[in-house]
């Protein structure tokens, strides 16, 4: 059993079709942590010990996000600016994170195909995320594919719950040990592992 | 002892009702009953206590009928009325026309004169509003359809008593003794012509609306603003009696104009108050009333004719279930909720002893008739919550699996539609949190006692009501029992811990967000229990030391979370102080320690050296870090 946190940053949630149906849709087991960060900080005044100690008590770390101008919404970088601190998650003698595993959870306007070079965003979703990449790298942590949801404005009901199920049955794997080193390495986005089959697509 | 003093009698009355209402309540009877019991037991068929003097009290107790309709009216608000309007004119007004004219039309078959048939129909026809409601209420199906429409059914048949009473004069019946001792007034506009009385009578109910709507409200600030309470109830007692007079003087029925008062004043700021300081007076008027009813109840006749009167109970409250089941269906209501609708209208209500007793004074209907009748209606009433059981247990089951569900399901278009936030108290404090609410659609309910800036609040289209928010009354009728908050923003201190003292009563599970002022003020707010205390100049002395600081050159950011950072440090010690307050040396003690204490992380927090929250941007570890890899 892997315990999971999940970093869930919306500034306007109450506006977000994909994010409440993602959120309603977390596993309400014990091992699955679930972090709301603009209704715990809307003053930005991040507790840094609590975070650590949330850290320290997770193996699986998941930023749940949209994607906004290729990035996080910017509590996301406070809390990173604030919670990773040198000596602590990096550093000559920072270690405390070494060996967890580290993810992003992402919603996105553009469409899978709009991410590519011929696409107008020009570069693959995957490229954009390299700070994260690295910043899991320079901490030591493992870093995961995203699982990533396209084409949020075009969505229909049907496929926003298809996400969202898909979302769930992610969760549980990971919390349950389910996903194997060889199936990570052989995907782009976590979304490959849980495939939706076409015929239940609207 | 002499049975005979105003004393005795009193303490007699009073000393029935404590003893029955309670019971009466605790079996589920309701408190009309218990009146009525209590009647029965001084009267002549238990203890004998009081005599013939019931018929006597009852005039005086009529009373209590007319202050009853002048909340009734205050309760009609206009707006409410269109909203149920086709409930309240279709299903009340045939269900009082059908049921009239189906009893009329029995009685009158059975050779009673034509005028008494008529008043017996009418009087028949109504059902007990304060039974009624109060079951529904405490059965919690108010809400459901049944719930609405037997509440539009009531509206319709408590408004319809006014004509009925303005009728029932014209019924005498000229062989039959009146019973009434007489009345001067009236001889005095007998003594005008037709037209004249008919200017009269016109302007005097002008002199009531536009005197409702112009001069009361005025007169009310006066009286309110002098602060004393007992002024503010003569001043209701005088509108009520003084009105009665005005219309009795004229000819007119002084319930029609009480009711009619009642309904201008609805829409005032005085709403709450005044039904609140008339609401003791009409109970204890009604209940002496219903006392006098129960006394007068002839229990020989009911031994006499015990299949007489339990038959005229059965076939009276069959018609009257028929008529209201063939109503329910043409107004398509679902069969459990119409079986619930007819069932629980079935009795025959308070307002039939009115028009009974007024009959008989009148010389409508002859003193045996009216006896019977009497009796019929008592238990019809007493026959309403077994009527209900019954209903419940058995019947519905039956009728449909799925009532339970039926009755859960609230629905959200709710007749008394209340605000889910009253806010208690609208000077600078409260009025900030009002238009702030108010900016965002949120609905709140405000109640102040400064009848000044009630007016103007008003003026500015703000609904806004006076009233003293730490009694439970006009916390009930300000709908605390569904609200889901207060905020208690008075400037008084004292009145603020009244408040909370009242709501942890009564309503624990109304949210309190309470102002606070000094220290100790909030320290007595946390031992009542409150979690959410706000202190009234905390934020702003910190935001005007938020811009100090820029101005001395920090920067923003910096003395913002500094200003943060001193609250939440400030609020955990005030948490910590209030627990030990009780010891007085410790107390003193530990304010000294909380002073240093203060000192010293406001000088942590400017110097950014040893404030843990900012590490991440700080260079420091940084720099030393790569010291240590050139020494290396």
């Amino acid at each position: 059993m892997a315990k999971v946190l999940i970093l869930f940053a919306h500034p306007a949630m109450e506006k977000s079709r994909v994010h409440q149906r993602l959120v309603e849709h977390i596993p309400k087991s014990a091992g699955i942590r679930f972090h709301d960060l603009y209704e715990r900080y809307p003053d930005f005044d991040i507790d840094v010990l609590y975070e650590q100690r949330l850290l320290l008590q997770h193996d699986v770390i998941i930023f749940q996000h949209p994607f906004y101008w290729y990035n996080s919404p910017a509590i996301i970088k406070q809390w990173q600016d604030l919670v990773l601190e040198h000596g602590w998650a990096y550093g000559s003698e920072g270690r405390a994170l070494a060996g967890k595993k580290f993810m992003n959870a992402i919603s996105a306007g553009g469409s899978k195909k709009s991410y590519s070079k011929t696409g107008r965003n020009k570069f693959a979703l995957t490229d954009y995320l390299l700070p994260f990449k690295q910043t899991a790298y320079l901490c030591g942590i493992e870093y995961l594919p995203p699982f990533v949801i396209h084409g949020t404005h075009r969505l229909t009901e049907t496929d926003m719950d298809l996400h969202a199920l898909q979302y769930e049955q992610m969760l549980l794997a990971l919390s349950q040990d389910r996903i194997s080193k060889p199936e990570i390495d052989s995907c782009i986005y976590m979304n490959d592992l849980v495939p939706i089959p076409n015929a239940i697509q609207s | 002892m002499d049975s005979n003093t105003v004393l005795f009698q009193v303490m007699v009355y009073l000393g029935a009702a404590v003893i029955m209402v309670p019971l009466a309540k605790r079996f589920g009877l309701g408190s009309v009953l218990g009146y009525l019991l209590a009647g029965i037991l001084i009267g002549p068929a238990v203890l004998q206590i009081i005599g013939n003097e019931g018929h006597d009290l009852m005039h005086s107790a009529e009373f209590g009928v007319v202050m009853m309709l002048f909340l009734i009216g205050l309760e009609l608000e206009p707006a409410l009325l269109w909203k149920l309007r086709k409930a309240i004119l279709g299903l009340g007004g045939l269900q009082v026309l059908i049921t009239s004219v189906i009893i009329s039309g029995i009685a009158y078959f059975l050779k009673l004169p034509w005028q008494s048939s008529l008043a017996i129909g009418m009087a028949l026809a109504l059902s007990s509003t304060a039974l009624v409601l109060q079951t529904l209420a405490e059965k919690g199906i108010n809400r459901t359809t049944a719930g609405r429409s037997a509440f539009a059914v009531l509206l319709f048949q408590d408004i319809a008593v006014i004509p009925m009473l303005a009728l029932f004069p014209l019924l005498a019946i000229a062989g039959l003794s009146t019973e009434t001792a007489g009345n001067e007034a009236e001889a005095w506009i007998e003594g005008h012509g037709g037209w004249m009385r008919a200017l009269i009578v016109s302007g005097a109910v002008a002199f009531i609306i536009i005197g409702g709507r112009y001069l009361i409200p005025p007169l009310f600030r006066l009286v309110a603003s002098t602060q004393l309470r007992e002024m503010f109830t003569a001043t209701a007692l005088l509108l009520v009696v003084g009105i009665a007079v005005l219309m009795s003087t004229v000819g007119l029925s002084p319930a029609l104009g009480t009711f009619l008062s009642g309904v201008v004043l609805a829409n005032s700021e005085y709403k709450h108050e005044l039904e609140s300081d008339i609401e003791p007076f009409k109970g204890l008027l009604l209940g002496l009333f219903f006392i006098a009813v129960g006394a007068s109840i002839n229990f020989n006749l009911i031994f006499e004719k015990p299949l007489l009167i339990f038959g005229l109970v059965f076939a009276l409250m069959l018609v009257k279930a028929i008529v209201l089941l063939s109503l329910g269906k043409a107004f398509k209501l679902r069969v459990d909720q119409n079986i619930i609708f007819s069932s629980s209208l079935s009795q025959v209500g308070e307002f039939a002893f009115v028009l009974l007793s007024f009959s008989l004074t009148e010389g409508i209907v002859e003193r045996g008739y009216v006896e019977i009748l009497m009796a019929v209606v008592a238990i019809s009433m007493a026959l309403t919550p077994i009527a209900f059981f019954l209903n419940e247990k058995i019947v519905l089951p039956f009728v449909d699996k799925r009532l339970s569900s039926t009755i859960a399901e609230k629905e959200a278009d709710t007749v008394n539609e209340k605000n889910p936030v009253i806010i208690a108290g609208f000077g600078h404090f409260g009025n900030t949190i009002g238009r702030f609410l108010r900016a965002h659609g949120i609905k709140t309910t405000v109640l102040d006692i400064d009848s000044n800036r009630v007016e103007f609040l008003r003026k500015m289209g703000f609904k806004v009501y006076y009233g003293d928010a730490s009694r439970y009354d006009i916390l009930l009728a300000a709908g605390a029992a569904e609200a889901k908050m207060i905020i208690i923003a008075v400037d008084d201190a004292e009145k603020r811990l009244q408040m909370i003292e009242t709501i942890k009563k009564h309503f624990p599970d109304l949210q309190m967000l309470v102002r606070s002022s000094t220290r100790e003020d909030t320290y007595d707010q946390m031992n009542a229990g409150i979690l959410h205390i706000y202190r009234e100049t905390i934020d702003t002395s910190l935001r005007m030391g938020v811009d100090a600081m820029k101005l001395l050159g920090f920067r923003a950011y910096t003395a913002q979370r500094a200003a943060r950072t001193f609250l939440r440090y400030d609020e955990q010690k005030l948490k910590d102080l209030s627990k030990i307050r009780d010891n007085e040396k410790e107390y003193i003690n530990q304010s000294r320690e909380y002073i240093e204490e203060l000192e010293e992380i406001i000088k942590a927090d400017i110097k950014q050296l040893h404030l843990e929250k900012d590490q991440g941007w700080d260079e420091d570890s940084l720099i030393a870090d790569e010291k240590v890899k050139k020494d290396e």
